[in-house]
């Protein structure tokens, strides 16, 4: 299934662990992991030497998460077991805004090309989309829409900031 | 009133341009029905029984006669002529095709009018008490805070897929005409000791099957952080609210099963990470948006206008209009006016191109050029002169407007039923004419008072009959409409929820049903007593002897 990263189909390096699958031979290995599983062998996890992903279902609560787990992971998969159940994003604004999270999050299940302007905003840079042309279906998605009322941390303006002139206040002081 | 600047204007043109695209797509194939159904339905589009049905937004019950002009011109270019008010100031059009719903969006964002989040499971468009900014018992304005409201809700990247719909309600007055206390949010603004502004926060409140009365979350939330505060509420309901079950997916039942304490806990440890960030809400932009809302230009003219009050004096025609459809307003001199879209025997709801052509005219004439729509599916002239009273009620008189019977007992607010709505079991439209032409009379309903009759055509309450002063639900008895009667219950800010007074009734029955309550009530009632007060002063007790006595489950 293609995965999207920075508007471009990109090759996924990272091998997806189930909870029965054997701990990987290679330590180097970059694997994704079941969160609960995860949680249930944090000890273990923390010697792999690998990058290490987990993946987290609909309805697990991240903020489970340590700073310390945090700084061990540079993926979390968020999964959407149909299009319709939200719940993922609430998660990946909390890693994001909440946690500080700062790696990968990838968004998996029944990924729609009419959410991916969504689920960017709510901090997900990661996309299994279940289509051929995922790069043009992006670039598509992406232009619907310029202006929005809600503050994300993706970085872009919120209309509000714009209206008041914080926006350009927050720009200056950053510079 | 509220105008749009540069960007409330891009987003729903963005928005209607990408709403052609998504029907582009699924008339391709690219998208199955199932994936296309929440984008439409997050665009105001349903499938009905017979044909597409479009859903307009009239946030918070406001509307231009620019606006209105708009809303005839879509009823008579896209459908057949006439739109439909419904409980939620949206109208309805019944009739669009597919092909022509982006079209209709386009025109509808040259007016700054969208369907965006009128329907889906997502924040739907937020209502308000429809005297917002001109009724003389006003605290604070809920058009400014349903605005903030409006804007933070729309195309909200988070909560656009929620377990399922969520309503939020608006008063700014001590009387609450917008329900909020059975809504998924209810917002009350109000002043504390100091002047400053906040807000009680009810929440879990709603009908449908599992009817409850919301619960204070927060007693007085300070203004400025009210979106933080629901950004709080809506993560908790997105993230635990159920998802198996779509009858048990409203934030109700969330706050029902952990109770209210535990939601609070939950909430405000959300917000411990959202208070004071960026949603914390600009006082200059409050005052930007206030700015719009800002009063119209007023004459200064005597309290009492005696012209007016001559009137009253020698017609009594008119003086039974005025009696129901004027009520108080905060500037001297000038009147809030509703106008029923309940014609005796009519479709309640409903207006013709023409009516609202006309409406618009008035509003002009008449009202500074501003209408309202209420949840009772009634319209408002919100700033006439008195000395105007007289012209106008004659020229409403000529366009079928004037009927003398708001809040009375065929001022009946009713879905649409099984005439349109593919989730209906019984008719309501039927039962609210035959009910209406039975009470023709005026003299009898002015007689009998307020009394507010809720028809729903199915369990999902979209006429909140269990906030009816006597309630009527539709249900399918082995293939035959019955008919389940409430009394006792009420919307306002004493909200409560009716109770069966008998057995459900045939169709042919229901009128003499309502008939048995009325009379019972007129029997007993004491001098000056409303409906309500003497439901409550007796009990169910005399009504329901009353309706056992009289078999009205038997057969006619």
């Amino acid at each position: 299934m293609p995965l999207l990263e920075n508007g471009h189909i990109v090759e996924d390096t990272w091998q997806t662990l189930t909870e029965e699958d054997p701990s990987p031979a290679n330590p180097a290995a970059a694997v994704i992991v079941p969160f609960a599983r995860y949680l249930a062998e944090r000890e273990a996890w923390a010697a792999h030497e690998g990058p290490l992903g987990l993946a987290v279902k609909a309805g697990e609560d991240v903020e489970q998460l340590t700073a310390e787990d945090l700084s061990r992971v540079s993926l979390v998969a968020l999964d959407f077991p149909k299009f319709n159940d939200g719940r993922a994003f609430s998660s990946a604004r909390i890693l994001r805004e909440r946690l500080g999270f700062t790696g990968r999050i990838r968004a998996t299940g029944e990924v729609l090309r009419d959410q991916l302007l969504f689920m960017q905003r709510c901090g997900f840079d990661s996309y299994l989309i279940p289509r051929a042309d995922a790069e043009e279906a992006w670039a598509a998605a992406l232009k619907e829409l310029s202006v929005w009322y809600q503050p994300t941390a993706d970085g872009r303006p919120w209309i509000t900031a714009l209206r008041t002139g914080r926006w350009e206040r927050q720009e200056q002081a950053a510079e | 009133m509220y105008r749009y600047d540069e960007f409330d204007r891009t987003l729903v043109l963005e928005r209607a341009r990408q709403f052609r695209n998504q029907v582009a797509r699924r008339q391709s194939g690219e998208i199955t029905e199932d994936q296309f159904k929440p984008l439409r339905l997050m665009n105001g589009v349903y499938l009905q029984l017979h044909a597409y049905m479009l859903r307009i937004n009239i946030p918070y019950g406001t509307l231009s006669s620019r606006q209105m002009r708009t809303l005839a011109h879509v009823a008579r270019t896209y459908d057949k002529g006439y739109g439909h008010f419904t409980t939620r100031q949206n109208i309805q059009y019944n009739w669009p095709t597919l092909e022509e719903i982006p079209e209709i969006l386009e025109v509808l964002a040259e007016a700054e009018m969208h369907g965006i989040q009128s329907s889906g499971n997502c924040i739907r468009n937020v209502t308000a008490d429809q005297y917002g900014g001109v009724v003389a018992e006003e605290v604070e304005d809920p058009r400014v805070w349903s605005e903030l409201v409006r804007q933070w809700s729309t195309l909200h990247p988070e909560f656009s897929f929620l377990p399922r719909k969520f309503k939020i309600a608006v008063t700014g007055s001590p009387s609450d005409r917008a329900a909020v206390k059975v809504h998924d949010i209810g917002l009350r603004a109000h002043k504390n000791a100091e002047g400053k502004i906040g807000f009680e926060i009810i929440v879990g409140g709603g009908l449908g099957r599992t009817p409850y009365i919301g619960k204070t979350i927060a007693e007085f939330m300070p203004a400025e952080h009210l979106l933080s505060y629901l950004e709080a509420i809506l993560r908790v309901y997105n993230r635990y609210g159920r998802r198996d079950n779509k009858y048990k997916a409203r934030i109700k039942i969330l706050v029902d099963d952990i109770g209210i304490e535990e939601y609070r806990r939950q909430a405000d440890e959300e917000w411990e990470s959202l208070k004071d960030g960026a949603l914390t809400v600009p006082q200059e932009e409050v005052e930007r948006i206030r700015a719009y809302f800002a009063p119209p230009a007023y004459e200064t003219l005597p309290a009492r206008d005696s012209g007016y009050e001559a009137k009253l004096f020698e017609d009594a025609e008119f003086r039974a209009w005025a009696k129901v459809a004027i009520t108080a307003h905060r500037q001297p001199g000038y009147a809030i006016v509703d106008i029923s879209l309940k014609p005796i025997g009519g479709i309640p709801g409903d207006a013709s191109a023409d009516q609202m052509d006309a409406l618009a005219d008035l509003a002009d004439e008449y009202s500074l050029s501003e209408l309202r729509v209420a949840h009772e599916q009634n319209l408002v002239l919100p700033n006439v002169r008195q000395s105007d009273l007289y012209a106008l009620w004659q020229k409403l008189k000529a366009h079928d407007l004037a009927t003398a019977n708001i809040g009375l007992i065929s001022d009946v607010i009713a879905c649409p039923g099984m005439d349109y709505c593919a989730l209906a079991t019984a008719r309501s439209i039927p039962v609210a004419q035959r009910l209406s032409k039975h009470f023709a009379s005026l003299e009898k309903q002015h007689d009998i008072g307020r009394l507010h009759v809720n028809i729903s055509g199915c369990i999902n309450a979209c006429a909140h009959h269990h906030v009816g002063h006597i309630g009527i639900l539709g249900v399918d008895k082995r293939g035959e409409e019955f008919y389940q009667i409430t009394i006792g219950g009420r919307a306002d800010e004493f909200a409560k929820l009716g109770d069966r007074v008998g057995p459900a009734v045939s169709y042919d029955r229901v009128i003499d049903a309502i008939d048995v309550i009325v009379n019972t009530y007129l029997k007993l009632r004491q001098p000056g007593e409303k409906f309500i007060a003497t439901v409550e002063r007796l009990g169910i007790g005399p009504f329901k002897e009353a309706f056992a006595e009289e078999n009205l489950d038997a057969a006619a």
